[in-house]
């Protein structure tokens, strides 16, 4: 991670906006443990940390896809409906039988590989707007999920519902595999072409094709990755819920909140800029946030006024010194963004 | 325009032509599905049944109007849905049985509206925050209050004066039959919006979405006209809000889902999301054809659950049959970079040739002519 090394320009310490994520994060945290502490309660133990990590994991690996489809300069409105469609997929696969896991695991992550390389076609070939190709999509799975589910259906056997319910110490394994996805998807941006031809075709379409960029690569490459991450979130919830469910995505509201989470966590809605520990960070934030409210008991209606008012203020905060830092691309000699 | 009066034959030859083309393919598309729904219940076509077909479409199309100013100026209102249900909810609450406070409590949802839009717009332009997130945080902090203060059930019913305005009508009408005010209203508004939309300050919202720069260069308080867009907006949402009082009455789900209903209209008119393009009757039109939609599937005996499915096909290969066309239209010139979405016209100067956009044609498909 680039540290607040970049040299003070402007009179102003640019600090990289992952810092200010992270920097936003202890806030909360230490706001929120001051505030769990006035109803005696300890914000630090085992418990509670357990809570807000296992809180981080769904939200997070929808997150992860989330970002690099905003980074390449599109968004995925159809998450929750293919994490709905994975979950279903994964349980009536394995119908109970632990021989069938793999199979499960395998048809829900091959399904939503084809819807996201179907969304990157729509959008690069056909030249829909990724919110309104995947909008689309989104009501063609909600419209196939309903007609073919009335409720949940099948079953998820013992051994893959220990996956959700088990962790190391306070830390749950889920959270763990979203960690060890997070520092793939990070290699994959940092190391591989495609990954920097992400970043390339976010900042500037034009100027990326001027440049030689195979621009439908990385898109439809981003879209395929999101809908599987959203799949491996599918899957998480079928395994902590133990039935697959037709309603699981849409009912969290994934799509809209996974975007506010990239955003919060310094990614340029507009593409081109941003990095997953700063999405990591802001899914983070809602942990901590969902935490301390359910700590403090605050009413369920008015937990979303809080979590619109923070999302709009936390933006707020640091939006002006993401566009100072977009400024810089062309000046700066590294290409590595 | 021009001096030279084109010919009777051209003129039409010049509307087939606007028909196939993006701009028009809304009009075809609605045509084609008000026939299909003629065809499959010939009733349809009766005066007062196509009334209440108009009288349906009424909030949704008020609300594509207003999500049109907001796309036109290059921004996203994900809040209209909630602002409707908080303004649903408004109403049953203040009202109540007293027809005396009607005109009170309108005005009071009025001043709501307005305010809801000044505080989306300042956010957006001010504090820089992208309006895709201003607005989502607002849908949240407006629905959740709006819950928490009803405590998540239906309560409260407004007068049955109030109510008139989005279910009565005017009965007994020559030809006509039956005129719902609600397509009163609805016409007015567009009159108004079309109006608008010519006017100087119309135009600079659009000149706003297309390049901002360029529009403050030329004199445009950026700020300011992007407000008044989300204001515009908001108070769309508030009459709707009035309207669907009457006729969906008092409960939290009214106005669910609505912002995206509205963007879709839009978008199916052929404006661009990214701002800069588009004619608000198209949009108009927009929301009569996803309306026309419904209500021919309704008629041909689809199951229910599988419309959204169809409606999603639709969407799709409506946006990606103007978008292809468009694209072969402007093959040879300058490649362009896609209007993406919630992309923020660039705020930045344009320090080196290499950042700055590429200019668009410069021709605006916002003028009717």
């Amino acid at each position: 991670m680039t540290a607040t090394a970049a040299p003070a320009r402007r009179r102003r310490i640019r600090l990289d906006s992952t810092v200010i994520v992270y920097l936003a994060l202890i806030g909360v945290i230490i706001v929120g443990a001051i505030l769990v502490a006035t109803v005696g309660r300890n914000f630090f133990s085992l418990g509670n940390i357990r809570d807000i990590l296992t809180g981080m994991s769904v939200l997070g690996f929808v997150a992860i896809g989330q970002t690099l489809v905003i980074l390449v300069g599109s968004l995925d409105l159809s998450v929750p409906y293919v994490i709905s469609l994975s979950s279903l997929m994964a349980a009536t696969t394995m119908a109970g039988q632990p021989g069938n896991i793999a199979a499960g695991v395998l048809v829900a992550l091959l399904v939503a590989l084809v819807i996201g390389t179907i969304n990157g076609l729509i959008v690069t070939g056909l030249k829909v707007n990724g919110f309104i190709a995947t909008l689309g999509t989104g009501l063609i799975i909600s419209g196939y999920l309903s007609t073919t589910y009335q409720g949940s259906t099948g079953s998820v056997p013992a051994q893959f519902q220990f996956i959700g319910a088990t962790g190391i110490g306070p830390v749950p394994i889920s959270t763990i595999i979203m960690l060890a996805l997070a520092t793939v998807v990070f290699l994959f941006l940092r190391k591989t072409r495609t990954g920097h031809h992400i970043y390339a075709v976010g900042g500037s379409l034009g100027v990326a094709r001027l440049s030689g960029l195979r621009t439908a690569t990385p898109i439809i490459v981003a879209h395929a990755i999101c809908s599987v991450t959203a799949a491996l979130a599918g899957l998480l919830l079928a395994s902590r819920l133990g039935v697959g469910t037709p309603t699981v995505g849409s009912q969290g509201g994934y799509d809209l909140l996974s975007i506010a989470a990239v955003v919060l966590g310094g990614t340029l809605l507009a593409g081109g800029r941003g990095s997953i520990w700063g999405t990591i960070g802001g899914v983070a934030i809602f942990a901590v946030l969902d935490s301390v409210m359910s700590v403090l008991q605050v009413n369920p209606f008015l937990k979303d006024v809080v979590r619109g008012i923070v999302i709009v203020a936390a933006v707020a905060i640091y939006t002006g010194r993401v566009v100072l830092e977009r400024r810089a691309r062309f000046s700066t000699k590294e290409v590595r963004r | 325009m021009s001096s030279i009066a084109p010919t009777a034959g051209r003129r039409i030859g010049d509307v087939a032509l606007t028909l196939i083309s993006p701009r028009g393919a809304v009009f075809l598309l609605l045509a084609l599905l008000l026939v299909a729904i003629a065809v499959l219940n010939p009733n349809f076509t009766e005066p007062g049944q196509f009334m209440r077909f108009i009288q349906r479409v009424a909030p949704i199309a008020i609300v594509a109007i207003g999500q049109y100013f907001v796309i036109v100026s290059g921004e996203f209102d994900l809040s209209m849905g909630s602002l409707i249900t908080a303004q649903v909810v408004i109403a049953g609450n203040l009202i109540g049985q007293d027809d005396s406070r009607s005109v009170p409590v309108l005005l009071l949802m009025l001043g709501f509206g307005v305010l809801v839009g000044i505080a989306n717009g300042l956010l957006t332009t001010l504090l820089k925050v992208p309006s895709f997130i201003v607005t989502l945080g607002m849908m949240l902090a407006l629905r959740g209050g709006v819950l928490f203060w009803t405590g998540g059930a239906a309560t409260g019913n407004p007068a049955d004066g109030f109510r008139q305005i989005g279910r009565g009508g005017i009965q007994d009408v020559p030809v006509l039959d039956y005129i719902p005010y609600s397509v009163i209203i609805l016409a007015v508004l567009i009159a108004a919006a079309v109006w608008f939309a010519k006017r100087p300050f119309g135009r600079s919202i659009i000149a706003v979405g297309d390049n901002a720069v360029t529009a403050r260069y030329a004199g445009v308080r950026v700020w300011w006209v992007k407000t008044a867009a989300f204001i515009i907006s908001s108070l769309s949402a508030t009459v709707a809000g009035v309207l669907l009082v009457g006729y969906a009455g008092v409960h939290p789900s009214v106005g669910l889902g609505y912002e995206f209903t509205a963007i879709t209209a839009v978008v199916l008119g052929g404006v661009v999301l990214g701002g800069g393009r588009g004619w608000v009757v198209a949009a108009v039109a927009g929301a009569f054809a996803l309306e026309a939609l419904f209500t021919l599937l309704n008629f041909a005996d689809v199951p229910s659950t599988m419309r959204t499915s169809i409606q999603g096909a639709i969407i799709i290969a409506a946006v990606a049959y103007s978008a292809v066309t468009f694209g072969r239209r402007r093959r040879e010139r300058a490649p362009q970079t896609s209007p993406g979405t919630g992309k923020e016209p660039d705020r930045i100067e344009p320090v080196s040739p290499a950042s700055a956009r590429p200019t668009p044609d410069g021709t605006h498909t916002s003028n009717g002519g």
